[in-house]
């Protein structure tokens, strides 16, 4: 019996009138574990009852803790006929399972209906006590902490980092079951809802036990998934970088190093539990015990050994309900084998035949397209490889090899990351990615996700031979994803490949530390081309690096990564997107698939060209964040590359664009073309003045490199495909030219330029960027914006052509840009970092574009010189000084002012209400509490109100603060239904009320652990459909982020926060009670 | 081809104080737009008419879902719907529980009532405001009344902490619901040079003076009545005018303290009786409702209008009615000093108030 889980129901507010007759409610609570229900009784004629119920208790698995959320139901009591729901609350305990993040669930939650949306809210409080569990093979993995961010977080350090870990798991879509037929939407969506979150839990505790298995105690760069796959049922997958993270011993301030969640196991059980849990697992941090070790030096190579059948597993009989159990496939299975249990070896002989097999069985498996974008953003040159090999010294040498070896005994050396520690990222190789096309049939056994599994697995392979092509062992920035039309799917993955240190993959990464910092490379070392010059996996360009002069570097360099913080850049930085959208015929099945395969090439060069256009456009050499999505609808193809540019200085300056004409006789033609080379050249030198490119001239000093012509390195850059020979072919051709040439009477490039004038400018005092960090700008203020816009566009019936079809995708995204400087340019001179557009074809003729992003202001009067020197500096100042009417930093710093730390008082705030809520439904007559109406009274700040401010961003901190704790991961799925669609202020009335609904219940989970912020906050889907004709409209949500408490850096410097976390939190909360 | 569905939310609901001032004023969509196009902002911002209106319909859409809360300020403290900071939701409330004082004017003492709602076409083709600006003033006046009517406790008090408007608001609208609840006639043409301000000026002395809550200050006292004891023992002061004698020496006491201090001397005192006569007659009809509502016309009629045909300054009426009320202390059998003071204390700031020369 692991676990306990205490739940109780203390008061509601705002309920809806349930009882038209008395206009009030006679409103009751089910709580809701497993298959366990209690209920609270029924507070009669109240829109604000008060509970107040005792402990509800469930006795459960800790397995069960990880896969269920808690499940609160609001009913109005209806003597006659049935109890009308109100609506819902899921809580994901998982936060409140592991020792570092969140001791009590505690505040007020939105009352969720599917149809109706937020109906009031609850006040709620949970706790768990987790008793020891000394079973080494437990199905649980209680303890592993979990991360959305892709960089270490920010109160953590790595000890090392393990790598890739996966899973995914498969159910049939309730929505497409024969109930479906007969029941409400509301029973189905609230099935659907369900059935995700469960899988979301059983999907976590799996990678955790992967985590546990390879020696980890974390999860970095978390990145969660489903395929809504329809008929053929819902997939939901994760993937993530195993870490073995330590805690960092607060710096700033001995008083938060007394942690009372580490230093007294005995005060609650829960962490007793942890600290003695799985001997043989370290948790917290610590040297990697003896077993692990071994597991190492033994790699066992096959794959197929690492998963087990789930007949075995029922064998095993250790938890009959889990399907299988999942060993992570980069860890060998030595652990097992060497484990006490005999049966283990049986097991063998009944593991599913190899990969091939079950891939021969998969009928529809398709013909699979796949890139090395990489090679071509090779195309224009990096290197080192053997040169650099031989310059590096033994040393270097010695410690790639060590580097080599450690990785090779991974299946797969991916990294979620995309920002690292520094000294491990070495060199970045360049883009790879692979995609292929699927068609989906019924998964008939849920517990045996083996043909998703072969797909991926088939998918991650090829990116890791492109990694390889590129003279690189590791694939870091490396995220999957998917795209669904009927039973077309198409599966991507895409990263950049690397070489890293072995600093943190190594047991005896702690000792070569030091000897590390001497090698630390300088700004360049991450552009140093890491393959063999002489035996380049493409034709490339190379020069010696305008930096350091000693190592080759290509003369434009993509990756998927953020831009590393010691990366000298010239000038600023700005958001680069290429766009398409081709017509494709609507087909059927394999005929369609095949369609669809054929196109991808063609989309992704053109994507590449545009990308490559566009980044010379604006005079930079080098692409940071790119991410390319490929949208597939029934009758077009979608694809929207973005990306954050800069001019690295270590690399050349690029080249500028030339024009030519194929008919230069006409007269009338050539000014045509003229005029248009002028164009260009002017906005060429308006962008450099705009983005302060003003590289150093080097060129002189470079001429006596072996490499010819520095300056007209830029050719047309063509996509290289290992399938499509002819692309590489037309990529030479070009490559013979000396500048970048776009002949005109070519329709594809009267397209590209008429796409690289169209690109609006951003409007002056605003920058923009994909990536977490903008170069060039330092100095941040407070003042902080997360917004997500969606708009949806109707084709109306006309036949378009491609270039029709592009300019209005083109158009569309542009103006939807516009929109968001608009909206924002109070806060100017800002910048909208974190740029995430998704598109998808959600029906025949709609396209639907989604934006997430943040927007932060900074300081105008900025030093660029010792910019980087007086962040901090700058930063406290700018907060002081700056109060943007949007922001709250007024509030805040008063706020602060009183008490040191927000989070404490944003506790007893959300607390705080609690007996006085009571005392207003004790006299009806006034409808507001006394303390509450008194301090509205005396001054009108409304120092009453019970919601604390929570900050959402999706980048990974908050300028001018210290994330001082992570309280757990978000992981949020909502659907929204309505039949009222008119009545709701149409489509984007009932989309706007379910975004806002959805930010309101993350905002509330957050609160409710005693957070003010969430961190790393992704949409990571929005799946929106309609049906005008019958009022109808349904969306999902699926929302992720890392829930964290923060303090204010000039705070911190003034007063040493206390040690608030459990403490603070149970007392504050028991004054609720 | 069109845009079917934009939609931009923020993290901090994004509110343009502009924008929510053409929403409050009742423009459609497109009005919004063109004034904002006139005002400039597209020039400023680099804006296209296109973005411009994308902006406004998302605005109008915020507000549009506010609107819940801001019928219910208190809740909008409390909800988690909108992360809106505190400084902006005070002025979301402020603005939407401002009014056009033309508009409270014309419904102010009528009854809140469905028929008036209808006839707010009327007031928004005589005043020149949307009809849908009028219909949110009217609904804000409604709904204040509905909440404080039978409320015990201060009448402002009870409107700051309800919906927490700043203080100057929430005594113009404890003079409309105390206008509403006690039927006020304000409409007749005699009454029409009157100002909303002017009323709500009188409304803030009846209801300091001349309800219960005014006497006692406690809080189990109603604001929105007048104190029904005050207005029986009013009856008493007509022994004023009643009593030959003592109308006699009333007079003659103003006349001596006025000799040679007012050009109007002589008209003064050919017409004391007549006014004094005026003003404890209305004193001693107040018992009945009806008189009630007659309160502001009949002080016009019975005491402004002969005062200005007879072309007396503000001073001059200032200086009459304050030797009006202290003589009458004098009077030795004038037994009902404490309810006169009441009672002509209020009269007096009113008839200032409503005295414009």
């Amino acid at each position: 019996m692991p676990g306990k889980l205490k739940a109780k129901i203390v008061a509601g507010r705002h309920l809806p009138v349930m009882d038209r007759a008395s206009d009030l409610t006679d409103a009751f609570v089910e709580v809701k574990f497993g298959n366990t229900t209690f209920k609270t009784d029924v507070y009669p004629k109240s829109l604000n009852p008060q509970w107040n119920s005792e402990w509800f208790k469930f006795e459960v698995d800790d397995e069960d803790l990880q896969d269920e959320p808690l499940q609160i139901t609001v009913l109005d009591h209806d003597t006659y006929s049935a109890n009308d729901a109100i609506g819902k609350v899921y809580i994901d305990i998982d936060p409140l399972l592991s020792s570092e993040a969140a001791t009590v669930i505690s505040g007020w939650f939105p009352i969720y209906d599917t149809i109706h949306g937020i109906r009031g809210e609850i006040n709620v409080l949970v706790k768990v006590e987790l008793f020891n569990d000394l079973n080494r093979f437990r199905q649980s993995s209680c303890g592993v902490k979990f991360f959305c961010t892709t960089s270490i977080p920010r109160c953590y350090r790595a000890v090392m980092v393990h790598g890739f870990v996966e899973e995914l798991v498969v159910n049939e879509d309730p929505e497409y079951q024969w109930i479906d037929r007969i029941r409400t939407p509301r029973a189905s969506n609230e099935a659907r809802q369900r059935l995700i979150s469960l899988m979301s839990g059983e999907l976590q505790r799996k990678i955790g036990l992967k985590v546990l298995e390879m020696g980890g105690n974390a999860v970095v760069g978390y990145l969660q998934c489903f395929d809504l796959e329809g008929e053929s049922g819902l997939v939901v997958r994760a993937i993530g970088t195993a870490c073995t993270l330590d805690k960092l011993s607060n710096t700033y301030t001995p008083a938060t190093a007394i942690n009372p969640c580490n230093s007294s196991p005995s005060k609650d059980i829960k962490e007793a539990g942890f600290g003695e849990e799985a001997p043989g697992v370290p948790l917290s941090s610590g040297p990697p015990t003896p077993l692990r070790a071994q597991t190492f030096s033994s790699f066992s190579p096959s794959k197929s050994y690492s998963r087990q059948s789930s007949s075995s597993d029922t064998e095993l009989s250790l938890t009959p309900k889990t399907a299988r159990i999942c060993l992570s496939p980069s860890s060998p299975t030595l652990q097992s084998k060497s484990s006490p249990i005999p049966t283990t070896k049986a097991l063998r002989s009944t593991t599913p035949p190899p990969l091939h097999v079950s891939q021969s069985d998969t009928a529809m498996l398709r013909k699979s397209v796949s890139f090395s974008e990489d090679l071509l953003l090779a195309a224009s040159g990096m290197g080192s490889g053997g040169s650099a090999g031989k310059e590096a010294g033994p040393l270097k040498a010695l410690l790639r090899q060590q580097t080599q070896t450690a990785l090779e005994q991974r299946e797969f050396p991916f990294f979620t990351l995309t920002s690292f520690p520094p000294g491990f990222l070495l060199h970045v190789g360049g883009v790879v990615s692979a995609r292929s096309v699927k068609l989906l049939d019924r998964i008939h056994n849920p517990d045996e996700p083996e043909t998703r599994d072969a797909w991926w697995e088939e998918i991650r392979q090829e990116i890791k031979s492109h990694a390889k092509a590129l003279g690189c062992h590791a694939v870091v920035g490396y995220s999957e994803s998917t795209s669904i039309c009927e039973e077309v799917c198409i599966l991507s993955a895409s990263g950049t490949a690397a070489i890293l240190s072995s600093r943190f993959m190594q047991d005896s990464a702690l000792d070569t530390e030091h000897r590390f910092e001497d090698l630390m490379s300088p700004g360049c070392a991450f552009c140093h081309i890491p393959y063999d010059e002489l035996n380049m996996p493409f034709p490339a360009q190379l020069t010696y690096c305008h930096c350091c002069r000693r190592y080759k570097v290509p003369d434009v360099l993509f990756t998927t990564i953020d831009l590393p913080t010691e990366a000298n850049v010239t000038g600023k930085g700005c958001l680069i997107q290429a766009r398409l959208c081709r017509t494709k015929k609507k087909a059927q099945g394999e005929g369609n698939a095949t369609a669809i395969s054929n196109l991808l090439p063609f989309l992704e060069y053109e994507l590449h060209t545009q990308l490559m256009n566009k980044l010379k456009l604006r005079s930079m050499n080098a692409l940071f964040g790119l991410r390319i999505q490929i949208s597939v609808g029934e009758n077009m193809l979608l694809g929207l590359a973005s990306a954050t540019g800069v001019y690295l200085t270590a690399l050349p300056s690029p080249g500028g664009i030339q024009i030519a004409g194929k008919t230069p006789s006409d007269i009338t033609y050539e000014q045509h073309i003229s005029n248009m080379q002028k164009k260009i050249n002017d906005t060429i030198a308006k962008n450099k003045e705009l983005y302060e490119i003003n590289p150093p001239d080097l060129v002189e000093e470079v001429i006596g490199s072996p490499i010819p012509e520095p300056r007209q390195r830029s050719r047309l850059f063509r996509s290289h495909s290992e399938s499509s020979d002819e692309v590489s072919e037309l990529d030479l051709s070009h490559g013979k030219k000396d500048a970048f040439v776009l002949e005109i009477d070519d329709t594809d490039a009267v397209e590209d330029i008429h796409s690289l004038l169209t690109d609006a400018p951003t409007p002056p005092g605003f920058y923009s960027c994909n990536t977490e960090i903008m170069p060039g700008i330092y100095n941040w203020t407070s003042a902080l914006q997360m917004f997500t816009s969606v708009r949806v566009f109707r084709l109306s019936n006309v036949n378009l052509t491609n270039q029709g079809l592009n300019k209005v995708f083109n158009d569309l995204c542009e103006n939807l840009l516009k929109s968001l400087y608009f909206k924002l340019r109070s806060m100017v001179p800002c910048c909208l970092c974190h740029v995430n557009f998704t598109v998808a074809v959600p029906e025949d003729e709609l396209i639907q574009v989604a934006v997430t992003a943040v927007a932060m202001s900074f300081d105008k009067d900025q030093t660029q010189e010792n910019g980087r020197q007086s962040i901090d500096k700058n930063l406290m100042k700018a907060i002081t000084e700056n109060e943007d009417q949007l922001q709250f930093p007024l509030e805040l710093s008063a706020e602060s002012s009183s008490n040191p730390l927000n989070s404490a008082k944003g506790l007893s705030e959300v607390s705080g209400p609690l007996p006085s809520a009571r005392v207003s439904s004790l006299e009806k007559a006034s409808p507001l509490p006394e303390g509450r109406s008194r301090s509205l009274r005396s001054n009108r700040s409304y120092a009453g109100s019970s919601v604390t401010v929570v900050k959402m961003t999706p980048l990974s901190f908050i300028p001018g603060t210290k994330i001082i704790k992570y309280l757990g991961i978000i992981n949020m799925f909502f659907i929204r239904e309505t039949t009222s669609l008119r009545e709701e202020g149409g489509v984007s009335g009932f989309l706007h009320s379910f975004i806002a609904e959805v930010f309101a219940m993350v905002r509330a989970h957050v609160a409710a652990l005693g957070g003010n912020a969430v961190v790393s906050y992704n949409m990571k889907e929005c799946v929106f459909m309609e049906n005008p004709n019958k009022n109808q409209a349904q969306c999902l949500i699926n929302v992720s982020g890392d829930a964290v408490i923060f303090v204010r850096e000039s705070e911190l410097e003034a007063t040493p926060p206390q040690p608030h976390s459990a403490s603070a939190q149970t007392s504050s909360s028991g004054e609720g009670t | 081809m069109s845009v079917e569905l934009d939609v931009f939310v923020g993290n901090t609901t994004i509110m343009d104080k502009e924008v929510y001032q053409l929403w409050l004023n009742g423009y459609t969509v497109n009005d919004a737009v063109k004034v904002r196009i006139e005002g400039g902002v597209m020039e400023e911002c680099e804006a296209s008419a296109e973005v411009l209106l994308s902006d406004t319909m998302d605005q109008f859409r915020t507000f549009q879902m506010c609107e819940r809360l801001l019928q219910n300020p208190a809740k909008l403290a409390n909800q988690l719907l909108f992360q809106i900071p505190p400084d902006r939701q005070a002025m979301l409330i402020e603005r939407y529980y401002a009014f056009d004082d033309d508009v409270v004017r014309e419904v102010l003492g009528k009854k809140l009532s469905k028929g008036t709602k209808k006839d707010l076409d009327d007031v928004s083709a005589k005043t020149g405001i949307t009809l849908k600006s009028c219909r949110r003033q009217f609904d804000n006046f409604k709904r204040v009344f509905k909440v404080v009517e039978e409320l015990k406790g201060p009448l402002v008090e009870n409107i700051k902490q309800h919906f927490l408007l700043p203080d100057q608001l929430a005594r113009d609208y404890a003079a409309i619901v105390f206008f509403a609840n006690n039927r006020f006639e304000t409409g007749k043409k005699k009454l029409q040079y009157l100002t909303f301000q002017d009323f709500a000026f009188c409304a803030g002395q009846l209801i300091n003076n001349w309800t219960v809550g005014a006497v006692d200050n406690m809080v189990e006292d109603m604001d929105v009545d007048l104190d029904k004891e005050f207005l029986q023992d009013l009856k008493d002061l007509k022994i004023l005018i009643t009593d030959k004698d003592l109308l006699d020496q009333h007079k003659s006491l103003v006349c001596v303290a006025l000799r040679g201090k007012t050009k109007v001397f002589n008209e003064m005192e050919a017409n004391f009786k007549n006014l004094s006569r005026g003003l404890v007659n209305i004193a001693a009809k107040l018992t009945n409702t009806k008189d009630v509502r007659d309160f502001f016309i009949d002080l016009v009629e019975k005491f402004i209008e002969p005062c200005k045909s007879d072309k007396w300054t503000a001073t001059d009426v200032n200086l009459y009615l304050t030797h009006y009320t202290n003589s009458a202390h004098i009077l030795d059998t004038f037994k009902h000093q404490n309810v006169w003071t009441r009672y002509m204390g209020v009269i007096k700031s009113c008839i200032l108030r409503m005295y414009h020369e």
